[in-house]
């Protein structure tokens, strides 16, 4: 019998020839990682299992970018957990704050995030290394403590829905609009618990940027990972970085899908998601007059090299809104600089936006750029859900940094065209 | 167990749970403080030892963050009873020794203020205020063993010691 991509990985992981949805695993893991809000907890509980030293010192990333560079005292309090830690178990990849980036735009960047390999991480997500061809999903803080000491996850093999995208993408049209586009047709548990593989012309032709941003967010319909195969594009990226051998894992012809799911890409515009769900979209044309307070541009869905590129070419020459903030964070200090090296931070400061650090910050409600009462924000990032992104009663949309540029125009959500 | 039950409807999030401006600690009495609070802002003062949480489908999505189900557990709540649960919440759940139930009927017909008793060996679940009785699928044995080791730290001890033995 065939195997999906997640059947093939977990199988190899759990040293069998086959696994069957619905199967319970035990799997060795290749990585595994964590952050400034869920290692302080892994930590305190992988000092109750009684082990001295981690599995691995070379596979294991801590990564303090939600709360930081540190917004209060508490939030200190956690990083130095972590630093603590690092030191004394002398983890590898510790990226302290000047060589950090938001973890998921960070990984893969420092060819953390392999094809064929199973990653687990204590933030949800950790999904996004599908787009490399790995099996990568968010687990908790206690799976990650009992990680860091076996180097091994219980899993249950997930079944696998197929997501073919047939013909080709319009201008302004990228991987977060696609991966929007699907959440709005299944809904946010349309894949839940399931395994989802993206194929298709139009994901052969998707840059880099753009898969990491559609893998990252298969969390938001529910899944355990969204993976995309190897392919030319993807030892493109990840040959020269990669920091461990690895071996990329195809799904079988023969392998079993529980459904099918086929989308034209040619019907697809960008996309909006409205409070306070990622699966209430609508096609640009499609969103009315809604004013906007803040725009940020940014996180571990939209803040890569792709999505600064993009928000430039429309800021180029033009300003923010008066009545509007506009919030550029690049992922990481890699990206920063090369932001720098292209011009493209003087266009942002020239349309007075705010660029800062690379920090997870605004996205959760966390600092830098929380919303008060009855305001309202568009952002790249990739929830919307009741008080994310600060009070209860403001409220967040969900777009692509096309469109997300333009609005910061505007003042409010707009199609690029509008503003070229 | 048996509890009063607070009834929560579909796609219940993290955020709602617990918002992550309190994520700057991860002491479960100062996250019971506010559980549930972005859902139901007078839930941490009215929830008592012993109650139970019914809800519809998707019950914990978004984040990772295990803080969640740490606070639900901490506010005293006996069990949490879906239509289905977001996978992050479902596995934490079990790792932390918080008695989870999947029950599409159970999820449906409790309303809140129902008196409900749980066995969460076989899964059955009984509405003392209405009489009725649902079936929820039973754990499997492997997931079973480490809710009856009190959750997976705990597991993973017990396996360590085993292969030293």
């Amino acid at each position: 019998m065939g195997m999906t991509i997640a059947e093939k990985i977990l199988a190899r992981h759990a040293g069998k020839d086959q696994v069957r949805p619905g199967e319970l695993v035990n799997a060795r893991v290749d990585f595994v990682l964590g952050n400034d809000i869920t290692a302080p907890v892994a930590i305190n509980e992988f000092r109750k299992i009684g082990v001295d030293r981690v599995f691995d010192k070379d596979r294991i990333a801590l990564v303090p970018d939600h709360f930081t560079p540190n917004k209060d005292i508490k939030s200190a309090e956690q990083s130095k957990m972590l630093r603590e830690f690092a030191r004394e178990q002398d983890i590898t990849y510790y990226f302290e704050v000047g060589r950090m980036g938001i973890e998921h735009a960070l990984l893969p960047e420092e060819g953390l995030t392999l094809p064929g390999e199973i990653i687990i991480g204590a933030d949800s997500h950790t999904c996004t290394y599908g787009a490399v061809g790995a099996l990568a999903t968010g687990v908790g803080s206690t799976d990650m403590a009992a990680a860091m000491a076996l180097g091994e996850a219980w899993f249950k093999v997930p079944s696998t829905l197929k997501f073919v995208f047939n013909g080709k993408l319009g201008r302004w049209v990228s991987g977060k609009d696609l991966i929007l586009y699907l959440i709005g047709k299944i809904g946010v548990d349309g894949a839940l618990y399931r395994s989802m593989e993206f194929v298709g012309p139009v994901i052969t032709a998707l840059s880099m940027d753009s898969r990491l941003s559609m893998s990252n967010m298969a969390i938001e319909a529910g899944a355990k990972c969204g993976i995309i195969a190897p392919d030319e594009t993807t030892l493109a990226y990840v040959t020269p970085r990669a920091k461990r051998a690895f071996e990329p894992v195809y799904a079988d012809e023969n392998a079993e899908y529980e459904k099918v799911y086929t989308f034209n890409a040619d019907d697809i515009e960008p996309q909006v998601a409205f409070p306070h769900l990622p699966e209430n979209t609508r096609g640009i044309s499609d969103v009315g007059d809604v004013r906007i307070d803040q725009v940020v541009i940014g996180s571990c869905t939209n803040g890569r090299m792709e999505d600064l590129r993009t928000a430039a070419e429309i800021l180029k020459g033009k300003k923010a809104h008066r009545d509007l903030r506009l919030l550029i964070i690049p992922g990481t200090q890699n990206i920063y600089r090369q932001a720098m090296h292209e011009g493209l931070i003087d266009i942002f400061l020239d349309a007075e936006a705010v660029v800062s650090t690379p920090t997870c910050g605004p996205c959760l409600g966390g600092h830098m750029g929380i919303l008060a009462n009855g305001e309202r924000a568009l952002a790249t990032t990739n929830r919307n859900f009741v008080g994310r992104m600060g009070h209860p009663g403001s409220e967040v949309y969900l777009s692509n940094p096309a469109v997300a540029a333009a609005s910061a125009v505007t003042g409010k959500i707009s199609a690029p065209e509008e503003v070229l | 167990m048996k509890g009063q039950v607070w009834k929560f409807g579909e796609d219940i999030d993290t955020d709602a749970i617990i918002p992550a401006r309190y994520l700057n600690t991860s002491d479960p009495a100062e996250l019971a403080k506010h559980v549930m609070e972005d859902a139901d802002p007078s839930f941490p003062s009215k929830v008592k030892k012993g109650d139970m949480i019914v809800a519809l489908k998707n019950f914990g999505c978004g984040s990772s963050r295990e803080h969640a189900p740490i606070a639900i557990k901490e506010a005293g709540i006996s069990c949490v009873i879906a239509h289905s649960f977001a996978r992050i919440f479902y596995r934490n759940s079990i790792n932390i020794g918080l008695p989870i139930l999947e029950s599409p009927e159970a999820a449906e017909k409790i309303k809140e203020g129902d008196e409900v008793s749980v066995e969460l060996d076989s899964g059955t679940i009984n509405n003392l205020t209405t009489g009725e009785t649902y079936q929820a699928a039973p754990f499997p044995p492997f997931m079973r063993e480490i809710m009856d080791k009190g959750g997976l730290i705990p597991y993973v001890q017990w396996r360590i010691q085993k292969e030293m033995r």
